[in-house]
């Protein structure tokens, strides 16, 4: 009963995290386009209880930082006042999913104090906040694009294990073109033929649909060799006998049996077209500032003084690893069930 | 077996044919092409635009412009370039040359290593030591690539013993070779580093296959030393799917490089095909692509050859 666990682990991991990223608006304290002009690369801002005459204080608070120490991104704190974290404050105006809109954060401090938990960038926004937003980007892309190469390869696959024949080696000649030429570099091509000074909605469909197609040649491969495999088998073949038609076999027996494969497939490909999406929109590709990305966030971190000074511009990459975890284990637990049942 | 090399080379051009074919059906679909940035320019006159789109070939229908690109092809060229003014091939080979001066040792180095690790590591299954490897390999699999090239730039700039990018120095202290070596172990050392879990994860499960099987239990039984029994008896009867797997680490290989090279100005494909699709430098785009196919299904014909050797079963196909 392990296994039971750790898919409930990486299952509910999931949920949060996607759930954190669709409410962003709320969860994060800040708008991703807020700036702190004065502040910039402001590292991540510490929580205390013990204030700077050591006396103890039951909730956690936060000091103001000025500018101070040699260079311009050195920080010292103001022992001045104290700014106690709050939760439910009213802040920057959002919508949720386009119906809600509001002004209430999860938590935050009050102005002209700032809450930077995972730092800021050079234009003093907050990395934390860019980066729930940027998940909205960077996951949902993933996870779209996976649902729409799954669609993709049920249907060329299924269609190529149950006709056969010619129709079969042209759909696998067509496979086999996308799948021959390197994930990447197909990927930048195709992205190379469409428009790359278009809005943010506009571009993450564009991200999606450049995703999806570039996808969809595994899954294709996998439905048609379970539809193969199970054409041979004797429920099917007896329920063949009983002159059942082609529709009717594949979607009572075939798409099943094609169905569990191609979700599993789809668990093993989505962090890889989630690195797909971050890749894209590193290289300048992709979603463009300021509406921000895992990827677009990571390009700043290639200049070289961000790169030595200021660790916590890495954090979008990092992100990526206990997320990509998340979905091999929910992958490895489907695809042992699938075993199990064929 | 000529029958049988034919029948592979023969696929491999088909499959080169198809990714040319694609990537032109999807150009078309385009908003605009090189020349469209100058009709926004109030210099330059209609007509001359009408000559210049003349002269490149861009107001042909596409069916004649891909046969006449496809003639070039044949020819060992890529087309033109616009935007260097210059024929494409002569770009691309010796960017192609030097992506492949990462890719090559990067690929032979990677699975020197993993094909011993994964061989021993199927041994240990089910011991501490073997679920504290799957566990790290799970791991490296999950960093992704972009954070290894940017932790490699961040190694060069911290210590300051690797250089920070380039492939050459302006003034080698140590000879071409040694300066060009130096400049290569942190692009290659990332290449590693990104491909080495995934054909270690191959290696392990070929081999624990093969060592779950009868014979290897029969030989246990006589007492055959472990490490004979391993590398004599398992290996060779787990290769078939790992031979089959070196053209596919090949193209997995070229696409980490391309980022690699992005994030460390190696002046390989990578950049180039960056920067050409940006100009919208057409056949450029197409020749890098094509390059990068090339050089898996190259590798996918080495691994055949290897493979008809290794399997007598292959030789028995007709």
């Amino acid at each position: 009963m392990r296994q039971r666990h750790v898919f409930s682990w990486a299952a509910w991991f999931l949920v949060t995290v996607n759930a954190a990223a669709l409410l962003a608006g709320f969860v994060a304290p800040y708008n991703y386009e807020t700036q702190d002009r004065l502040r910039p690369y402001a590292p991540p801002t510490r929580l205390h209880l013990v204030d700077c005459e050591g006396k103890f204080h039951f909730w956690p608070f936060v000091y103001m930082t000025r500018p101070g120490g040699e260079s311009l991104t050195e920080y010292q704190e103001d022992c001045g006042q104290r700014f106690p974290v709050r939760f439910f404050l009213s802040g920057d105006g959002y919508t949720v999913l386009g119906l809600f809109s509001g002004h209430r954060h999860l938590f935050g401090v009050d102005l002209p104090a700032r809450m930077y938990l995972l730092g800021g960038d050079g234009l003093g926004r907050d990395q934390f906040s860019r980066m729930l937003y940027g998940a909205q980007v960077s996951l949902f892309a993933g996870a779209l694009a996976a649902l729409l190469a799954m669609m993709g390869g049920l249907l060329v696959g299924s269609i190529a294990g149950v006709y056969g024949g010619a129709i079969d080696d042209l759909c696998m000649r067509v496979t086999e073109v996308i799948i021959a030429v390197p994930p990447f570099y197909v990927l930048l091509a195709v992205r190379a033929f469409l428009p790359l000074q278009v809005s943010a909605p506009v571009m993450f469909l564009e991200i999606v649909a450049v995703l999806g197609f570039v996808a969809w040649g595994r899954p294709a491969r996998l439905v048609r060799g379970v539809v193969l495999g199970a054409r041979e088998r004797s429920f099917v073949l007896a329920a063949q006998g009983f002159g059942a038609s082609r529709a009717y076999l594949l979607r009572r027996h075939l798409m099943p049996l094609a169905m569990n494969a191609a979700l599993t497939q789809m668990a093993v490909s989505i962090p890889q077209i989630i690195l797909g999406e971050v890749v894209i929109s590193f290289l300048g590709l992709g979603m463009s500032e300021p509406v921000p990305s895992w990827g677009n966030m990571l390009a700043q971190a290639q200049q070289y003084h961000v790169l030595t000074a200021h660790w916590w511009m890495l954090l979008p990459a990092l992100a990526l690893v206990p997320v990509t975890l998340a979905y091999q284990a929910l992958a490895d637990v489907l695809g042992s069930r699938l075993q199990s049942r064929i | 077996m000529i029958r049988y090399f034919g029948r592979r080379l023969f696929h491999a051009v088909l499959v080169l044919f198809g990714v040319s074919l694609l990537m032109f059906l999807v150009q078309q679909a385009a908003p605009g092409d090189f020349l469209s940035e100058m009709r926004l320019n109030p210099q330059i006159s209609p007509q001359a635009l009408h000559t210049l789109r003349a002269q490149y070939g861009l107001d042909q229908p596409l069916p004649l412009r891909y046969a006449h690109w496809l003639s070039f092809v044949a020819r060992g060229e890529f087309g033109y370039s616009f935007a260097y003014d210059m024929p494409a091939s002569k770009l691309l080979w010796p960017r192609a040359r030097n992506t492949l001066l990462l890719t090559v040792p990067a690929l032979l180095i990677s699975w020197l290593i993993a094909v011993p690790l994964g061989v021993l590591a199927a041994a240990q299954r089910g011991t501490w030591l073997g679920r504290l490897f799957s566990g790290g390999t799970s791991f490296l699999l999950a960093v992704p690539d972009v954070l290894l090239a940017l932790l490699a730039l961040m190694i060069a700039l911290r210590t300051g013993l690797f250089p920070v990018g380039g492939m050459r120095s302006a003034d080698p202290s140590h000879g071409r070779l040694a300066d060009l070596a130096w400049h290569m172990v942190l692009p290659v050392g990332t290449l590693v580093l990104g491909s080495l879990p995934v054909i270690l994860r191959h290696v392990r499960a070929a081999v624990s296959e093969t060592l779950s099987s009868c014979y290897v239990r029969a030989a246990e039984g006589h007492g055959l030393r472990q490490l004979p029994l391993l590398f004599r008896h398992a290996l060779p009867a787990a290769a078939n799917p790992l031979i089959s797997l070196f053209g596919i680490s090949i193209a997995f290989l070229l696409s980490v490089s391309l980022l690699v090279e992005t994030v460390m100005s190696w002046p390989g494909m990578g950049p180039l095909l960056l920067e050409s699709i940006l100009a919208r430098d057409l056949f450029v785009v197409l020749g890098a692509t094509m390059l990068s196919t090339l050089f898996p299904l190259a590798g996918n014909l080495i691994a055949d050859v290897l493979l008809y050797g290794f399997d007598p079963r292959i030789r028995m196909e007709p």
